[in-house]
């Protein structure tokens, strides 16, 4: 009796299929590519008072640059952005930790939260100002009323979802309350956080934004009113998107740290769209 | 001397339908104790209060009169004294193979070097040697209850409490791990109380079955077979074995009368 190799398959084209789909980064690259191509083609024929194009932001982008009026203004921005996060974050889990974990906790400051989330907090820039000036400290009061929530109730619902089998093991060894949450909860509940985060990037630089077109005006929501005023649409169209490059881009960062300190999250959900 | 007693032990469970509020006893008063050295078996149908009897003596739920004694003193709670086996091994998704072993071990207070040296013989006992690096993601059904039995053995608990351990792995891994159990108590002669509804698995494995139903015990059967029971196939297939299976199904299906 012999045995014949089986010259036929190796078993690697049953993944053939797999093979031949695009990276993910290429699609967006392409669709991204066509989204500017159409605009480029069609922004120039709009009034530049009205509208503008691709390359014609790209100019003033450069331009913008060489007077250090950009970097400037970007810097300005970042400083109570950057302030604000890091107190929302620090704040923030913290107190969504309190409020999932401790019912009295709960019960006594859940509804602030809540209402904080739901209340339309722009409306009280006149009366932050009044108490906090016009300067970086009302800017970072601004982007804190904004991001805080997502993180602290991202935080919350999170603790609440965690097995209360896990919680049954620490019991069962003997682990007392800050162990349970040091080595249980706060495992458990770090992609809330961090999706929490994600979240609050995007609020934060809104609030950075409004914050400088109704505070003192500065930054890069001041480059932005500004350019508007004197109708150079180009200009203003400028710090919009480095805005948005800049949300996408620590969005991104986030979601990659988030891997690095929680790998085992994305190992047992997968990371496959259709 | 029994280790752990269970005294008139009562369960009552407040049971909400239909917006009334009614009582459940999920326990109605069992009294039973375990030898040092012993392997009992908690087995009847679902919701007969065997995992209750099992937690109550853990110390994770309280009863609401009588108690459990452990040593002849009333468990007020979790201790180191007992080692806690969950029905899906409850690992921490997070840690590794072995730092789910070292889990029980810290929470005990136990520091490096001793804390790596037990967690090493402990997942080694179990024959996991090879995946200690691994989350419990990458590990099999039978793998997982392996760490969880290794993790509540390291903190070297006098008794063992293990809730329906192998009842949710596929028969050939359970008997092969039913047999690692017996070679375990074998090895550390550790007195274990184990709560299944597998007939066969109380049978093979423990000295005494205690079969309960609707919250009480309704007897309490010796297994007393003199084969060795490391030899499986000889075990499973003598008369003796046959014999006390049809005893013990005997006393489950009485109340069906």
């Amino acid at each position: 009796m012999s045995v014949t190799p089986d010259t036929r398959s190796n078993g690697t084209e049953l993944f053939e299929s797999e093979k031949k789909r695009f990276p993910n980064w290429v699609i967006t690259v392409v669709s991204v590519a066509a989204a500017l191509s159409l605009w480029e083609f069609f922004g120039r024929d709009i009034d530049p008072l009205f509208g503008s194009y691709p390359s014609a932001i790209f100019l003033a982008f450069l331009g913008m640059m060489q007077t250090n009026a950009l970097p400037a203004a970007f810097a300005s921005s970042l400083q109570p952005f950057f302030a604000g996060l890091a107190i929302s974050v620090l704040a923030g889990v913290p107190i969504g930790l309190l409020l999932g974990r401790y019912r009295l906790f709960e019960a006594a400051f859940g509804i602030y939260v809540t209402a904080g989330y739901a209340t339309p907090l722009i409306a009280m820039v006149p009366v932050l100002m009044l108490w906090f000036g016009l300067g970086f400290q009302v800017k970072v009061v601004i982007v804190v009323l904004m991001s805080f929530f997502p993180i602290c109730i991202n935080t919350w619902a999170g603790v609440k979802a965690v097995p209360n089998s896990l919680i049954e093991v620490g019991r069962a060894f003997v682990a007392p309350g800050f162990e349970i949450m040091r080595r249980i909860i706060l495992p458990a509940v770090l992609p809330y956080i961090m999706a929490g985060i994600r979240l609050a990037i995007g609020k934060a630089v809104i609030a950075m934004i409004i914050a400088e077109f109704l505070t003192q005006i500065s930054g890069l929501g001041g480059l932005i009113i500004n350019s508007a005023q004197s109708f150079q649409t180009a200009e203003m169209f400028v710090p919009i998107f480095l805005v948005m490059a800049f949300a996408v881009g620590l969005t991104a960062l986030v979601g990659w740290l988030e891997k690095k300190i929680a790998p085992w999250q994305s190992e047992i959900a997968g990371d496959n769209g259709m | 001397m029994a280790i752990i007693e269970w005294r008139d032990v009562v369960k009552i469970f407040p049971l909400r339908a239909n917006g009334e509020i009614r009582a459940l006893r999920a326990l109605d008063g069992i009294s039973f104790g375990v030898e040092s050295g012993e392997i009992v078996a908690l087995l009847g149908p679902s919701g007969c209060g065997k995992t209750t009897a099992l937690r109550i003596a853990m110390g994770l739920d309280g009863a609401t009169s009588g108690s459990v004694f452990v040593n002849d003193k009333t468990v007020t709670g979790c201790g180191h004294d007992r080692g806690m086996v969950f029905q899906h091994a409850e690992l921490l998704p997070w840690c590794t193979a072995l730092e789910n072993i070292k889990f029980g071990l810290r929470m005990k207070g136990v520091t490096e070097p001793l804390l790596s040296e037990i967690a090493n013989h402990n997942i080694e006992l179990v024959g996991l040697g090879e995946a200690a690096q691994q989350r419990p993601h990458q590990l099999s059904g039978g793998m997982k209850q392996r760490v969880g039995i290794a993790r509540a053995l390291a903190i070297d608990p006098e008794i063992l409490l293990m809730d329906e351990p192998f009842g949710a792995l596929d028969s050939q891994t359970r008997e092969a791990l039913q047999s690692e159990l017996l070679a375990i108590h074998e090895k550390t002669k550790k007195t274990i109380v184990f709560v299944t509804h597998d007939l066969d698995e109380a049978v093979f494995l423990a000295d005494r079955v205690v079969v309960m139903a609707e919250g009480r015990i309704r007897e309490i059967i010796p297994v007393e077979i003199a084969q060795p029971r490391s030899d499986v196939r000889a075990y499973r297939g003598s008369n003796e074995f046959a014999l006390k299976r049809t005893q013990v199904w005997e006393a489950l299906h009485r109340a069906d009368e």
